[in-house]
């Protein structure tokens, strides 16, 4: 609640202000909640170990040997085996190649999609056009459709056209996804006065130069976290990759994930850590170092209509 | 950014933008030029939304429709279609499998998302003091959500391993013997949800928390001022003004339980797609992917998909009415 005492109220404009906690005297002491108490921190500080562990133990089995894993009591600190396990990972069980494919697949993906759903989401925001409210509340709707339900008939298609192991079949289905559009337009609405549009249309500008030289400017900050969350979530996919793609053939990092949990190629285990381990780092990498936009896209992305 | 997008979905509709003018023209352009205007600005909004409902519906929608055409006709891979009415439907309620894949993805989401969204709501609470380290707390609980499924999930099965894993290691210094987390039914579970709780409490916890931020403070004193405790302010002031966000986290979580394929698919390890030796632990997407590219039977496997298509519905229907209730509830006392 400490915000909420620093910060106005939504409807009073507050939204461009970083909700920095600075405020005089006892202000805010109504509640009595301002400091959190040491229990708070003892909680907090158990609640971020149990989320880093798993992590670190990542690390810790990765840099043992297949037998020292396995064995109880199960290691603690890291050994010294990391880049033997690395070299292993890395050239016989192709987990090289697999972090490229995923690299290429979360990259396209990443790019079509901010840019598509920055042309719908300002389309909903502010242009006019027949229909467009039934067309959003489809845009909305098409969210809750799980991927079950397409992947029999892609299945058929892909194996008919001779795409199974091949990118595009797994890049082509989520070209734009709903969740991109309703993002940007949420973003544009509030961010893009129409007066700036109309301002561009009377002096002749086309839709084109509209685009580039209004709204991209505009919306460049939401584009930047929607590339950054699509790109986490298009990495990080697996239902329809592991069907379209196979282990041992053409691979993005999940699915030959998946192939060596299931015993494939190795069953040592500290290798198949070491797998898990290629494919988590960049993306904690990202995290790491772009944390806070994540965590601001998140919430903002979070809330529906 | 939070609050911005917040108050633009959660007020009435936005006032419309002005239409656009019609081409007024200042230098008084060709008729042609003028023609051309106003075809750029009619066609150019469907230009924009093209690729999305393109994309949809060559890849959703057309699917969605010949996965329902399937569901009622015997298929294999490569084969012929021949039609069967709801055989396949009547197939399903009559397996046992269906009911037990059905009663596992039921389980498995309860235990997975009852437990994380409360602890999501508590670590949100104490987000919401003022603390020292904020932005690491945050980053640090949201390190699950960057994490993959089949990373998490190899993770936590050396964990969970009943022969040296560190769970059932820290347990033996507590004296209780180790638990069978792969072949017993309920350990099993708890396993595979104990991996679903760890990727998503964090992400909650900081949606909750975005939540609690827009709670307007003079509910607080004016509660503080009744005497409400703090747990007291908690349950009457923070919980109702965050309903409609746990509802949002509570159908996006069962929109994902009701999916759940890669946790169980790869906890499992070669025994995964049937969801353990005694399927005890195999879901209804796994099931599907059985019956579809096991067995080969893609009209069984079209029904399940539309079962749970049938089954999301039913999830958002009574969304939509709770939702509805509660907006009369809230308009009836302001």
């Amino acid at each position: 609640m400490t915000h909420a005492l620093t910060k106005a109220p939504a409807e009073a404009g507050g939204r461009r202000k970083a909700p920095v906690p600075r405020r005089g005297g006892k202000a805010g002491r109504a509640g009595g909640q301002n400091h959190a108490g040491p229990l708070t921190y003892i909680v907090l500080a158990l609640a971020a170990f149990f989320s880093l562990f798993p992590l670190y133990w990542n690390l810790v089995a990765a840099s043992h040997t297949g037998e020292r894993v396995v064995q109880a009591p199960s290691p603690l600190l890291p050994g010294d085996q990391l880049f033997t396990n690395l070299e292993i990972a890395w050239n016989q069980v192709h987990m090289g190649q697999a972090l490229i494919n995923t690299t290429i697949v979360a990259g396209t993906v990443a790019m079509s999609t901010v840019l598509f759903a920055t042309l719908a989401g300002f389309a909903f925001a502010k242009l006019q056009f027949r229909g467009r409210n039934i067309l959003l509340a489809v845009v909305i709707a098409t969210m809750t459709v799980p991927p079950q339900l397409s992947v029999i008939p892609l299945y058929q298609i892909i194996t008919e056209l001779g795409w199974v192991d091949q990118l595009q079949s797994v890049i082509l289905p989520t070209l734009v996804a709903a969740f991109g559009v309703f993002f940007m337009r949420q973003f544009l609405l509030e961010a893009l006065p129409v007066e700036l549009v109309e301002a561009a249309r009377m002096d002749g500008a086309n839709s084109m130069r509209i685009i580039w030289h209004v709204v991209f400017p505009v919306a460049r900050p939401a584009m930047a976290v929607l590339g950054m969350l699509i790109f986490v979530q298009s990495w990080n996919d697996f239902f329809w990759p592991f069907i379209a793609l196979t282990p041992d053939g053409n691979p993005t990092l999940q699915v030959a994930l998946a192939g060596l949990g299931a015993g494939n190629h190795t069953v040592n285990h500290a290798v198949v850590l070491t797998g898990a381990l290629i494919a988590t780092i960049p993306l904690l990498a990202v995290f790491a170092l772009l944390g806070k936009h994540v965590v601001g896209g998140i919430t903002a992305g979070a809330v529906k209509s | 950014m939070a609050t911005s997008v917040r108050a633009a979905a959660d007020g009435s509709p936005p006032p419309a933008p002005p239409a656009p003018r019609p081409a007024r023209r200042r230098k008084a352009p060709s008729a042609w030029r003028s023609k051309l205007y106003r075809l750029d600005v009619k066609a150019t909004p469907y230009t924009f939304i093209a690729p999305f409902f393109l994309t949809f519906a060559a890849f959703g929608l057309f699917p969605l429709i010949y996965t329902g055409w399937l569901s009622l006709h015997r298929v294999e891979l490569g084969g012929e279609a021949e039609w069967r009415g709801l055989e396949n439907y009547t197939g399903l309620t009559d397996s046992d499998f269906f009911w037990n894949a059905l009663a596992n993805t039921f389980t498995i989401g309860v235990i997975s998302t009852v437990p994380q969204l409360l602890m999501a709501l508590g670590l949100a609470h104490l987000l919401n003091y003022k603390l020292r380290g904020r932005g690491f707390y945050r980053v640090a609980i949201l390190a699950p959500y960057a994490t993959s499924i089949a990373a998490a999930t190899l993770v936590f099965a050396q964990l969970f391993n009943t022969d040296y894993g560190m769970i059932n290691g820290f347990l033996g210094l507590f004296g209780i013997d180790a638990v069978n987390w792969e072949t017993e039914k309920w350990p099993a579970q708890i396993a595979i949800s104990t991996i679903v709780t760890w990727r998503w409490t964090g992400y909650n916890a900081l949606i909750y928390l975005a939540a609690m931020q827009a709670v307007p403070n003079d509910l607080y004193e004016a509660a503080a001022l009744d005497g409400a405790s703090r747990w007291r302010q908690f349950i009457s002031v923070t919980i109702p003004s965050i309903r409609p966000t746990i509802l949002f986290t509570v159908v996006v979580s069962t929109i994902g339980a009701t999916q759940l394929f890669g946790e169980p698919l790869i906890f499992g390890g070669s025994l995964g797609i049937g969801g353990g030796s005694a399927n005890q632990y195999q879901t209804l997407s796994l099931l599907m992917y059985e019956k579809g590219w096991v067995t080969g039977s893609l009209g069984q496997a079209s029904a399940i998909a539309w079962v749970m298509l049938l089954l999301l519905l039913l999830v958002g229907g009574v969304q939509a009415l709770i939702s509805r209730r509660n907006r009369k509830k809230t308009g009836a006392s302001s």
